[in-house]
């Protein structure tokens, strides 16, 4: 008997190699949990037939290309879209090591969310308490995760798309270096943040799924080789690591009290495994990180998105008319609320007479956001903050009003912004509820980040199978 | 901050050739109006001597080998189309844009 809500990716392929069971077991095994429990999580918009071999099975969010399985990036402006390449990750991943697409994971309409709320084919739910959000955007492949429905997952981030699901769902995401992950066969929101990584049970698994996609990619000019080969970590203690807390991320006021607590717990753990853990101060970042993304992010989209418009692929407006009518009709159908916010806004903010003030500052405020970062790792080698500011919130609390939902990604964002690996790992539960800390590191740190995660992990001793599936 | 106009709310989206019907110009126009003042505070900030970033990787010039390589064939390419025509996509004629 396959536990899927235990058995991690590492404990599988040891399975594997052992002949202890088959590929079909294994695939059959996550194709039960599925059809067990995905009715009511509505983590997958599609599940794939086994391919057959006896590799891992993956999930892969919906904004990530896959030859021959739909991709609609939870927009009904690609519904019915069957690309005909696979995307650079999804290659390696299949080639290098024989991983099996298990299934195309929910997201928010092109990633553009916190919740899965925006998604044009319904919400996911966590695991944990399924009358609550599981974060987003990448709320299906997070979701898939912690209930057991995917050893594994890809995910996508662009300002908290994997840290804040991974955070509220109570595994472990990591939104790689910019650059380090090729974007090839990615759906684009926003070119200059958008970023590929893993979400998995632990860190282990997370840094391994990382070795499989990382690394150039001449199909993606915007990617870089990595330094040293990815390590996956063994050190329990934290000797001789300088760990920074920034105070305005840890004493937040939208920070619930139970996310601090769990927080500082965490900070008092560092202690205890030999790290020397100091204060630092990162203001303006938090203070102007949500405005400054909420300009470049919607500027880049509205660019990036300009190619829905009904002629190539995807959905066409059966209304008739011109071609300007075809246009404008396909895209009013096809977009719902949020990409249509986002594309109004950038494309004020790029237009003319407005572009300096808005578009323009907005770039210099991302190199002050930088040089603060820089300034803090010439003390620290990681910074260490709460990755969302509350756990998993109600379905429904915040569809109203976008700018609450903009500030679940206040604590992601700014290292974003700058380009910063930052890793999610689960450090305790508020009210039954996980709550994430992140660690960020400089830029091509994601080794060191995987083996401060490890220790931590290690000490924590958190349970990653939510509570009413044990 | 003043705040966007019902001519200029469809004039930005003309600009990105989305069609909104009325009851989609009143709510999010009252939305984007409040994103945009949240949005401007980045006008606090006297930046003047800050250079832009654009991009997060100090990556330049990044360049391929001339090398010919198998690309999507004319079927593959035209797979997902709407419509087409031979090996063309086929769109309605051309309206005032």
């Amino acid at each position: 008997m396959i536990d899927t809500l235990r058995l991690t990716a590492y404990e599988a392929s040891r399975l594997l190699r052992d002949k202890e069971i088959s590929g079909a077991e294994l695939w059959d095994a996550y194709r039960r949990a599925i059809d067990e429990r995905d009715g009511e999580l509505h983590c997958f918009l599609h599940v794939c037939d086994d391919p057959g071999g006896d590799g891992i099975p993956l999930a892969v969010k919906d904004v990530i290309g896959t030859k021959g399985i739909p991709t609609t990036a939870g927009s009904k402006i690609l519904e019915g879209y069957v690309p005909v390449y696979d995307a650079t990750v999804v290659r390696r991943a299949k080639e290098g090591h024989g991983l099996r697409v298990l299934g195309k994971t929910n997201t928010d309409e092109f990633a553009m969310g916190s919740s899965t709320e925006n998604s044009a084919f319904g919400p996911s739910h966590n695991p944990w308490d399924p009358t609550r959000v599981p974060g987003g955007s990448g709320g299906g492949s997070a979701a898939a995760v912690s209930a057991g429905l995917a050893p594994w997952a890809l995910g996508s981030d662009t300002g908290g798309s994997i840290k804040q699901p991974s955070a509220l769902c109570g595994n472990v995401g990591l939104r790689p270096t910019y650059g380090t992950v090729s974007r090839y066969g990615v759906v684009a929101f926003a070119s200059s943040l958008d970023q590929v990584g893993p979400v998995a049970k632990n860190v282990r698994d997370c840094a391994f799924l990382y070795s499989v996609i990382a690394g150039r990619d001449p199909c993606d000019s915007t990617t870089v080789e990595l330094p040293s080969p990815v390590a996956l970590p063994e050190r329990g203690d934290l000797k001789g690591l300088r760990v920074g807390v920034p105070t305005e991320f840890t004493e937040h006021e939208a920070l619930e009290p139970g996310v601090r607590d769990a927080v500082r717990r965490a900070i008092d753990l560092c202690v205890e495994l030999g790290a020397e853990v100091g204060e630092c101060s990162l203001p303006l970042s938090l203070e102007y990180g949500v405005a400054c993304y909420y300009l470049i992010a919607p500027a880049e989209a509205s660019s990036n998105l300009a190619r829905y418009d009904g002629v190539r692929y995807g959905h066409r407006s059966a209304e008739g008319g011109d071609r300007l009518e075809m246009y404008t009709r396909t895209r009013d159908e096809g977009f719902g609320d949020e990409p249509k916010r986002r594309i109004l806004v950038g494309t004020y903010a790029l237009s003319a007479g407005y572009y300096d003030a808005y578009y323009g500052q907005a770039q210099k405020v991302r190199t002050v956001l930088i040089r603060e970062h820089a300034a803090a790792f010439e003390k620290f080698d990681v910074l260490l903050t709460p990755t969302s500011p509350t756990v998993a919130f109600e379905l429904g609390a915040k569809t109203a009003d976008p700018i609450a939902m903009y500030l679940n990604d206040l604590l992601t964002i700014p290292s974003c912004m700058a380009g910063l690996p930052g890793l999610n790992v689960p450090c305790g539960l508020s009210d039954g509820l996980p709550v994430g800390l992140q660690l960020i590191g400089p830029q091509l740190s994601e080794n060191t980040l995987f083996g401060v995660g490890h220790a931590l992990e290690q000490a924590i001793g958190f349970d990653p199978v939510p509570e009413r599936l044990r | 901050m003043a705040e966007l106009t019902r001519e200029q709310l469809l004039h930005v989206a003309h600009l990105a050739r989305l069609e909104l019907r009325d009851d989609e110009l009143e709510r999010l126009g009252t939305q984007l109006n409040d994103i945009i003042a949240a949005v401007s505070k980045v006008a606090e900030l006297d930046l003047a001597d800050v250079p832009p970033t654009s991009h997060p990787l100090d990556v330049v010039n990044v360049w391929a080998e001339d090398e010919p390589h198998r690309s999507l064939s004319v079927e593959e390419a035209l797979a997902n189309a709407p419509e087409r025509e031979r090996s063309y996509f086929k769109v309605p004629p051309g309206g005032s844009e």
